[in-house]
């Protein structure tokens, strides 16, 4: 927790671009550098930048720590089942070609995204329950 | 020019290792690492790896850095030094690192120059993932179609691991609640 002007001025402005410019490394993977690992690290630095100037009780309350360690398990969870989904689907484990009948690289576009997600909620989770579990002690 | 980057790169990469070696308080040791992260992370940026960069400057000099830091202040802030050894021991630690540093100095001349396009690991099947992973995958960031879908088992396999990683911190650290 810091009594610093500066500090809580400057990472008031910053968390939500920080969290919004991880949105789009998200989303924007395909096309530009970066992707699910890279997002979730910045989603995750953007609550730890939060965590260190307002304290671990705040940014926990505004992002709870159920929320994060549904999370971690969660992108595991999303990316195998896209893999189930293609087999589901007449495909092999993770054949997403398989998610569109008549024009397979548009059932690659669906699964690349999807298996993103899970990695970004993953890594964005696990990160976030190491550092708030540090910093609990 | 981008030579000239490169080797004032690696230069600043061997200084901070040299830093890194004589430091012995923990929280400069931690910073000492991060910033040889962020010149690693440069480093990859003049070599035209965008994404490996991105997750250096990410991981390596940001959270890593980070969760050093959380780690140290449950510890303590400065590291042991009587576990250095002595006297003979110590010729022996010398012969052993010099040894193994020889043989790896040795290993690089047999490797190929930077960025030889005839280098061996250029010629199997990246020429076809360069040539093919746009077009059949649909997605413009090749590094995004090889990781996502040629490679997708072993991505699985890192988020996992990942995953792992989390679950046996948390196992191992998180405070037991009192109440209940």
């Amino acid at each position: 927790m810091s009594e610093q002007p500066v500090l809580r001025v400057a990472a008031r402005l910053l968390v939500p671009f920080i969290l919004l410019f991880a949105l789009y490394v998200q989303m924007h993977g395909e096309y530009g550098p970066g992707g699910g690992f890279q997002a979730g690290v910045i989603f995750a630095a953007g609550l730890i930048v939060h965590a260190l100037v307002f304290g671990p009780r705040r940014a926990l309350q505004a992002f709870p720590r159920g929320a994060f360690t549904a999370m971690v398990s969660l992108g595991v969870a999303l990316y195998a089942a896209v893999g189930f989904a293609a087999l589901a689907a007449g495909g092999d484990f993770l054949e997403y070609g398989a998610f569109d009948s008549h024009d397979p690289v548009h059932g690659q576009h669906i699964g690349i995204v999807a298996i993103e997600l899970g990695v970004g909620i993953t890594v964005a989770g696990v990160i976030a329950a190491i550092f708030f579990t540090f910093a609990e002690r | 020019m981008e030579r000239l980057l490169v080797v004032l790169l690696v230069a600043i990469m061997v200084a901070l290792a040299l830093a890194l070696v004589r430091q012995k308080n923990l929280l400069a040791l931690a910073v000492l690492s991060g910033a040889y992260s962020l010149a690693a992370a440069a480093a990859m940026v003049v070599l035209d790896a965008i994404d490996v960069a991105f997750t250096e400057a990410a991981v390596g000099a940001g959270i890593s850095l980070t969760l050093m830091l959380a780690a140290i202040a449950l510890a303590t802030r400065r590291g042991q030094t009587d576990v250095a050894p002595h006297g003979g021991r110590r010729a022996v630690a010398l012969a052993a690192a010099m040894a193994a540093g020889g043989a790896l100095l040795y290993a690089t001349s047999g490797m190929p120059p930077l960025g030889d396009a005839a280098a061996p690991v250029h010629g199997h099947i990246g020429a076809r993932f360069i040539a093919e992973g746009p077009v059949a995958t649909g997605i413009p960031n090749m590094v995004t179609s090889v990781l996502a879908s040629y490679r997708g088992y072993d991505t699985l396999g890192e988020v996992t691991v990942i995953f792992a990683a989390g679950v046996a911190v948390m196992a191992l650290l998180r405070r037991r609640r009192e109440e209940a």
